[in-house]
């Protein structure tokens, strides 16, 4: 348990997929207009990553590797089979969104189905593999990912409302202002790297 | 559309003014990053070297141009419905194409991208060319905006990637058989174009440089690329964003 809020906390926070690893910036600085579209893009990526990464890593462990149900290296095929499988989990949260939330899924337009190209996403499923993380962890990953992904998503919209009233240069007007913003939060977020994630790990 | 209609009635050269149209118009007006905001995504990461950013560059430009041009030769054959996924297949082909390439010919380029290789499948820039213009012409024409977006993209990621290694490292091209030092402090073996350390001459003048290790970081690729597009668009006022 304790490592499991241990990456949870690091991926969240410390290694957070937007502003250190510049995952999913398409649709970050797109969707990043309003709070609300925000929010909501921000909670379909914490479920489509949550959800997508144990199935990866299902997929990675017992049918891709030597040890496998193939008994065969098949790694090459680790790019078409994650890609099919992110394709279809969102294929799949578009269909359950447009049931439950009509609201929410005209105010997403095009994003939802834009996900499946959400690099952090993908980028997510990648990294896990690198990393050598076993089932638990990646869910963690997963979960903590999306979440940080979800802060700096809502932090970032919060932020970009507010400066409409501000009187910034014109050329420096909407995206070059979202970038150097998305600058200076990677250097506060940089702060957290204070935290001992041993503290929640506790005693092994 | 109509541009299109026109130039089927006569004799096309391999290379007319579509096409150069085609080529340069990624590298200003329509920018991948600075313009469209694609592709942003994956590859600013391995922009604090510029050895990594030309690799992932033509990586890129590959993936781009020749993607275009398949999905423009089935273009009449992909049912409308299952698009996307056929789309995805050709890129993620070859993207594992590139992968091998690279693992077998630049080992330690190989691991310093680790997963940015395979991140050009969601990079949005490819699957936007497709969408907005592979599916609806001519493979050749296809072929040249596909390129052409790619080198549009990948001019940025190696503009931002000499800033960030100049400035962080005092180094050029690093990591590469050309590698360039160009300011620092020697130390022992290595040495210096402009040794800060040196007592006389040129580098004596430099004492005071130190290497700016915000550039390091990845906000410094955030703040490069909001000052270029500032540049850029107090230059080409057209593209102000007026909301």
């Amino acid at each position: 348990m304790g490592e499991f809020i241990n990456i949870f906390i690091k991926s969240a926070f410390i290694e957070n997929m937007v502003l250190a690893y510049f995952l999913g910036m398409c649709s970050y600085l797109a969707v990043s207009k309003s709070v609300n579209t925000a929010f909501g893009l921000g909670l379909a990526v914490i479920f489509v990553l949550g959800v997508t990464m144990p199935i990866n890593w299902l997929i990675n462990e017992y049918l891709l590797s030597e040890t496998g149900l193939f008994g065969q290296d098949l790694t090459f095929l680790r790019f078409i089979l994650f890609i099919a499988v992110i394709a279809s989990m969102v294929q799949l949260v578009e269909m359950v969104v447009e049931k439950f939330s009509p609201a929410l899924y005209s105010a997403l337009g095009i994003f939802l189905p834009l996900i499946t190209v959400n690099c952090a996403i993908l980028g997510g499923s990648l990294f896990m593999v690198s990393r050598e993380y076993n089932l638990s962890n990646s869910i963690a990953f997963g979960l903590g990912g999306g979440f940080g992904w979800f802060l700096a998503i809502i932090a970032i919209a919060a932020i970009r409302e507010k400066i409409r009233y501000s009187d910034v240069p014109p050329a420096l007007r909407g995206l070059g202002m979202a970038f150097i913003l998305t600058g200076l939060m990677g250097i506060a977020f940089m702060s957290l790297m204070g935290i001992d994630p041993a503290v929640f790990a506790g005693p092994k | 559309m109509a541009e299109v209609k026109n130039v089927e009635e006569v004799k096309e050269p391999l290379f007319g003014k579509v096409e150069k149209k085609l080529m340069t118009d990624p590298l200003n007006d329509n920018n991948p990053i600075t313009v469209q905001v694609l592709g942003i995504c994956s590859a600013l990461a391995v922009t604090s070297l510029v050895y990594p950013s030309v690799v992932m560059s033509i990586a890129v430009i590959f993936v781009c141009g020749f993607s275009s041009l398949f999905t423009s030769l089935l273009r009449n054959a992909i049912p409308k419905a299952v698009r996307m996924i056929v789309q995805l297949v050709i890129i993620a082909t070859l993207v594992t194409l590139v992968e091998m390439a690279l693992k077998y010919f630049n080992y330690p380029v190989y691991k310093q991208l680790s997963v940015y290789i395979g991140l050009i499948i969601t990079n949005c820039i490819v699957m936007g060319r497709l969408e907005a213009f592979a599916m609806a012409n001519k493979p050749w024409r296809s072929f040249v905006d596909g390129i052409g977006n790619g080198v549009g993209y990948g001019a940025i990621l190696i503009a931002v990637g000499v800033v960030r290694e100049i400035f962080g490292k005092g180094t050029l091209f690093a990591g590469s058989p050309i590698e360039m030092k160009l300011i620092g402090a020697n130390a022992g073996k290595v040495e210096y174009m402009i040794n800060t350390a040196a007592e006389s001459g040129l580098g004596s003048w430099f004492g005071w440089y130190a290497n700016n290790n915000l550039m390091v970081l990845p906000a410094a690729a955030m703040f490069i690329i909001g000052i270029m597009i500032w540049i850029q668009r107090s230059y080409n006022t057209k593209l102000v964003d007026v909301s």
